[in-house]
């Protein structure tokens, strides 16, 4: 079962978009033994940065300490919390779910209006679910789904954003590594 | 002009201030080896061992505080240099590790000699490069010497396949900024930092200084001794900041933790302020983490944020260049005394004095009076390099060091082998130091291939073999923790002295106390290798001792005269 939502803290770090910075994160956490719910890596608006959502629990694992580790890798530009902070999170699913039978048809299209959700195929046994939202709102729509019989599900795990105007962005423009003071560096 | 890529590797080396490289050649580093022929200026060092180069290179940089280089070939030859890498890691030691790789079309074929080298080196370098184009080889060279040599210094690793060094492009050397997005070590600290530390140090009654190995990468080992003068804070040691203070100095106790001064130790479990200066709490320092001085508020600062709170929860934690924040906090400590304190530590030496095996033993040549000898008729002022084993922390604590970056060892990583080819590394850089490699019979024989490069180089070294017949610190543990089952522990060697002979290189042995001061002015007047065999009883100890887990002032302490074990 999914554990406490207090000790789910959400990390957001900018990395360098070039080959093996995924491998290198995972290598962390791997050898550090720290335990990570989900990780999702994707571009962003600049090409040479990726972004990274990173969701920990805290109960296991000392945050503080991935937070130092991951800002200590060449390739991390920046990493922050977001959990600490008002945020949007979303997490997509699709879903494949029986509907042998305009009963189950139903059902799932009234389930579907309940929910941020949407019809994405009709096949002759099977149809295809996508829902985006966040996460406790998928774990509600798959417990509702789960009677119907689902044969196949795949969920992107967590992206989060600051709401607002706390802007999460660094210029990525080369310069020269400034001596920085604490004040002003991530670490938390 | 147009360069080859191989060429364009020794243009960055030298403009980077490489002397020397310690390496060894094979097929896909062979563009490379070639191109050494056009710069003759760039020494090369021939191993007999890749692992040798690696661990030569760890030992250049942390005598010179530069660079080491090291080379090697593809698959077998950048897998060999890993241990050196792993223990530069740990004792953040900076090295750049150029490996040849198969060509690019190759690469992930299983060709030839072909091994994933930034993938299996990746948990033991700082950062690693797999160099894809030849346009990107200056740069990545430039990087991988600034990442290793600035914030906490350590090893990094640069592949490059051979059809790059073969490559060739018009060379401009890059002068603009390095594009290091991501990579800012700390420098100071902040005020409301500096304040939060002054507060502790200036109402402190019973502070300690924990110096490690940060006060003397940084530079910072003057401002360390003028805090511990001013406020009269009395200073213990890390086994890799010996040196980082005058041991002779009145304020300094000596090494803490498993095996390290009972005063240090008794020292730091009473303190009410531990100011812990580039050191990281590892479990040889503090025991058992739950009783660890947990009368003691903590400042740490260290210019690595992750370790801050990470073994010990600390009030005041500074990530930070020792000797910037040392500087900062300086002019705010007050000037006092604590000779209460400072009482309570000298009658804790006093009974230390009383147990000292130097004074009480009596029987045959023993590791104590080795190394203690060999301190006092150097002078106290050679370059110590020393293996891992009960001879590594009796060089702790009976050849007091002086200067910092004198006494060079494998903390962290407690590499056996490391000692003979770290302290010719050292010689080749420091060629006007006194170079002593004091090793073990176990770790000599894992790097003693290493014999001919030093015969073929004529490294000016002398190499003080401590033979005990033993693995003896393993076998220590397995008196103490498995009822004296000595597996695995007593060793059949060679005659290390015909050994040496068959390498060319004079040796003696010595086999009683009074024969340690010829031995020691012959290996003096040699320029050359020199080996020394000391033959010591087989059987000794090493006091005091934390048990691995215990408290840290619950040790095993060595009788006095009288007193019953």
């Amino acid at each position: 079962m999914a554990t406490d939502q207090e000790d789910k803290q959400i990390l957001v770090a900018l990395v360098e978009n070039r080959p093996g910075v995924l491998n290198r994160v995972a290598s962390l956490f791997r050898r550090r033994n720290y335990n990570v719910d989900s990780l999702t890596v994707g571009r962003t608006h600049k090409p040479d940065v990726s972004r990274m959502t990173i969701v920990v629990d805290a109960k296991r694992t000392n945050v503080r300490q991935i937070v130092a580790n991951l800002y200590k890798m060449v390739n991390v530009i920046d990493v922050r919390y977001l959990s600490h902070e008002p945020h949007v999170s979303r997490d997509l699913a699709l879903l494949k779910v029986r509907t042998e039978g305009a009963e189950a048809f139903n059902t799932v299209t009234e389930i579907c209006e309940r929910f941020p959700a949407r019809i994405v195929d009709i096949g002759p046994k099977v149809t295809i679910l996508e829902i985006t939202a966040r996460e406790e709102i998928i774990e509600d729509f798959i417990e509702e789904l789960r009677p119907l019989g689902i044969v196949e599900m795949v969920r992107t795990g967590i992206v989060a954003m600051g709401r607002g105007t706390r802007i999460h962005d660094k210029d990525h423009v080369p310069t020269v590594p400034m001596p920085k003071t604490n004040g002003k560096q991530q670490v938390i | 002009m147009q360069l080859t890529g191989s060429e364009i590797i020794m243009e960055c080396l030298i403009r980077e201030g490489v002397e020397v490289m310690f390496g060894y050649p094979g097929g896909a580093i062979l563009p490379t080896y070639d191109a050494m022929t056009r710069y003759p200026q760039l020494r090369h060092v021939l191993v007999r061992h890749e692992q040798g180069a690696s661990h030569m290179a760890d030992g250049y940089a942390r005598a010179t505080g530069k660079v080491g280089v090291c080379i090697a070939t593809s698959g077998p030859g950048a897998t060999n240099l890993i241990t050196g890498l792993a223990t530069a890691m740990m004792d953040s030691s900076p090295i750049v590790a150029i490996t040849g790789q198969v060509p690019r079309a190759a690469i992930g074929t299983d060709a030839f000699q072909e091994t994933d080298v930034t993938g299996v080196t990746l948990p033991v370098t700082k950062h690693n490069y797999l160099v894809t184009s030849i346009e990107e080889l200056p740069y990545i060279i430039r990087e991988a010497f600034h990442i290793a040599r600035s914030g906490r210094p350590g090893p990094v690793l640069i592949d490059i396949p051979k059809d790059v060094q073969n490559e060739k492009m018009e060379f401009v050397y890059p002068e603009d900024e390095i594009p290091l997005p991501g990579y800012h070590p700390p420098s100071s600290a902040t005020d409301e930092q500096i304040a939060g530390a002054l507060e502790l140090i200036n109402n402190a009654k019973r502070p300690i200084i924990l110096a490690g190995h940060g006060t003397i990468m940084s530079d910072g080992t003057k401002e360390l001794r003028e805090l511990a003068e001013r406020a009269q804070i009395p200073v213990t040691l890390t086994l890799l900041g010996k040196g980082a203070m005058p041991e002779d100095h009145p304020l300094v106790i000596g090494m803490m933790g498993m095996h390290g001064q009972a005063a240090s130790n008794h020292a730091i479990q009473e303190a009410d302020l531990l100011i812990a200066l580039g050191m990281r709490f590892d479990d040889r320092v503090t025991g058992n983490l739950k009783t660890y001085a947990v009368n003691a508020k903590k400042i740490h600062i260290d210019i690595d944020p992750s370790e801050l709170n990470k073994n010990v929860k600390v009030e005041v934690g500074i990530a930070g260049d020792m000797r910037t924040v040392l500087t900062q906090i300086l002019p705010g400590v007050n000037s006092t005394q604590h000779s209460e304190w400072i009482n309570r530590i000298r009658d804790w030496q006093e009974d230390s004095d009383e147990r000292d095996i130097l004074k009480n033993h009596q029987g045959g040549l023993i590791a104590a009076q080795v190394i203690n000898d060999i301190w006092h008729f150097t002078g106290g002022e050679a370059l110590t390099v020393t293996d891992v084993g009960q001879h590594q922390m009796l060089e702790a604590q009976y050849y007091p060091h002086r200067r910092p970056s004198t006494m060079l060892t494998s903390g962290g990583l407690g590499t056996m082998g490391f000692g003979f080819p770290a302290a010719l590394g050292a010689k080749v850089g420091m060629p006007d130091e006194e170079v002593w490699a004091v090793v073990g019979d176990g770790g000599f024989q894992m790097t003693m291939c290493e014999l001919a490069t030093a015969a073929q180089e004529g490294v000016n070294i002398n190499i003080a073999i401590i033979n005990n017949g033993f693995l003896g610190m393993v076998r220590q543990w397995q008196e103490i923790f498995y009822e004296e089952r000595y597996q695995a522990t007593p060793m059949w060697n060679p005659d290390f002295c015909k050994l040496a002979e068959a390498f060319d290189i004079p040796s003696m042995r010595v086999t009683d106390r009074d024969q340690i001061q010829e031995a020691v002015e012959f290996a003096r007047s040699i320029d050359g290798p020199t080996l020394i065999e000391f033959v010591v009883e087989k059987e000794d100890m090493v006091y005091p001792m934390v048990p691995s887990g215990a408290d840290l002032d619950k040790m095993i302490r060595r009788p006095k005269p009288g007193e019953k074990a």
